[in-house]
């Protein structure tokens, strides 16, 4: 726990289309990974103290963007705060974490997955994957398997971010390492709508 | 030799034995228990006082019964402080610790420092005197399901840990679920804990290539959650309460033990320690 918790992305600027693309592919990715209903990705909005929901693939897709909850609260606010993945299932009969914010956004998951977006010792957000396939749940490798794969994006969101074109400059030649991260975005992409 | 000046030794430290002998220093001690032959090392944990320093610990849940004492660390202006709460548990994390603490030493008496579910800023500060608080309060197993990465409050830790382990306070902390370097886990002085994947509850192992020094079960974990609930998880914060109460057994058969006497004793109680090819 006890990362330095800083905002992921720069407070207000205009959207990125590069980042809004690169979040939706990690979502993507990461429910085809684990044959879950759902994934989506939560950053933190520390001067807020939230963390806000900034992409999603499956249930909840179209309503659940631009919504955010206190960060200390559930398992992905414990996943922020202690730098640590999660996994938990049987959570049907379960009245807890984050229902009251399930049941704000319509779905109610029996088995979640999560785990931080880490850079260094910052935590940029959270990695969610709801109801995961029943082979991919609540073991240790599946949480070695969602760590990793977490560890990737967030070094991905990192580059993004510290390679963000300035909104007021002159248009600049395109960053190479932008530019190499989104043509391996575009691909994953392909790949998984074969 | 030392040049200078040098503040005084604080009342009561000791560098030598000086004009005193064996006879001045007696140690009334306790021998650790024969390992089993089967089943759960020790006594029942009547008599320990163990500390969950996490998320918070929710009153009255089945799997966790009486909570003794409950603490929260907070943030504000004037830097950080501790005070008494019934706020109970921001996430279910510390809860299902304590759970696992019950299940395994069902007499010892539970309490409970919050760290987290407060907000983020600072939280290493909030870790740090959450931990400080236990080891002051004198508790005999402070379970501790968290880390830091964070390198500025690493000496601070490690002197935290080495109070603890003289005035033996036994911390029981999670090795990182990810290969990530953090603490306090990593020093010496606590007892580390790690998952292995067998089925047996009771199982626990001790890893020859420390680090970790110890492997307990944490895969599929059923653990209490909040609102009274159950849910299974995995991870080595599950499988880190499952030693600490081992502890809180070992301790309440025999209280003198000293923390190295109680890490020998699981030690020697792993199921993977042949000692002399005996087991």
């Amino acid at each position: 726990m006890a990362q330095t918790i800083a905002p992921a992305v720069p407070s207000a600027p205009p959207p990125d289309p590069a980042m809004a693309e690169l979040l939706q592919s990690v979502v993507d990715t990461a429910r085809a990974i684990f044959g879950a209903e759902a994934s989506s990705i939560l950053l933190l909005e520390a001067a807020a103290d939230e963390l806000v929901f900034e992409a999603v693939s499956g249930q909840g897709q179209e309503f659940l963007v631009g919504r955010r909850f206190p960060a200390g609260r559930g398992i992905a606010g414990w996943v922020a705060a202690s730098g640590e993945p999660m996994v938990v299932d049987d959570l049907h009969d379960s009245t807890s974490f984050d229902r009251d914010v399930a049941k704000s956004t319509g779905f109610v998951p029996n088995a979640l997955m999560a785990a931080p977006l880490v850079h260094g010792d910052r935590v940029l957000g959270v990695l969610e994957v709801l109801d995961p396939s029943p082979q991919a749940r609540s073991s240790l490798s599946e949480l070695d398997l969602l760590s990793l794969f977490a560890r990737q994006a967030a070094v991905a969101l990192h580059v993004l971010t510290t390679h963000a074109p300035r909104g007021t400059e002159p248009a600049a030649p395109e960053d190479p390492a932008r530019a190499e991260l989104l043509r391996l975005l575009a691909e994953a992409r392909r790949l998984l709508e074969e | 030799m030392t040049t200078g000046q040098r503040p005084a030794p604080a009342p009561g430290l000791t560098w030598g034995l000086r004009g005193r002998g064996p006879a001045d220093v007696p140690v009334e001690a306790d021998h650790p228990p024969e390992p089993p032959e089967g089943g759960l090392l020790g006594g029942t944990g009547r008599g320990v006082r163990v500390c969950v320093v996490d998320s918070g610990v929710e009153r009255d849940h089945p799997m966790v019964g009486p909570v003794a004492q409950s603490w929260r660390v907070f943030k504000d202006d004037d830097g950080v402080h501790v005070e008494e709460t019934d706020e109970g548990d921001a996430c279910g994390h510390g809860t299902a610790c304590a759970g696992i603490i019950r299940r395994t030493a069902p007499d010892c008496e539970l309490s409970s420092v919050r760290v987290l579910g407060e907000r983020f800023s600072g939280s290493g500060d909030i870790l740090l005197e959450g931990i400080r608080w236990a080891v002051r309060q004198r508790f005999d197993v402070v379970n501790l399901s968290l880390s830091t990465s964070r390198d500025r409050f690493v000496e601070e830790l490690r002197r935290l840990a080495d109070e603890a382990y003289f005035q033996q306070t036994v911390i029981v902390a999670s090795a990182h679920n990810t290969h990530v370097e953090s603490f306090p886990w990593r020093f010496s002085s606590v007892i580390s804990v790690g998952s292995h994947q067998e089925d047996d509850p009771d199982l626990h192992l001790y890893n020859p290539e420390p680090p970790v020094e110890f492997f307990a079960p944490g895969q599929r974990v059923q653990v209490a959650w909040l609102g009274g609930t159950s849910i299974r998880t995995s991870g080595n914060s599950f499988a880190t309460p499952f030693v600490a109460g081992l502890c809180a057994r070992i301790l309440s058969s025999r209280p003198r033990l000293t923390p190295f006497q109680l890490k020998n004793a699981l030690y020697l109680s792993a199921a993977n320690v042949r000692v002399h090819g005996s087991r």
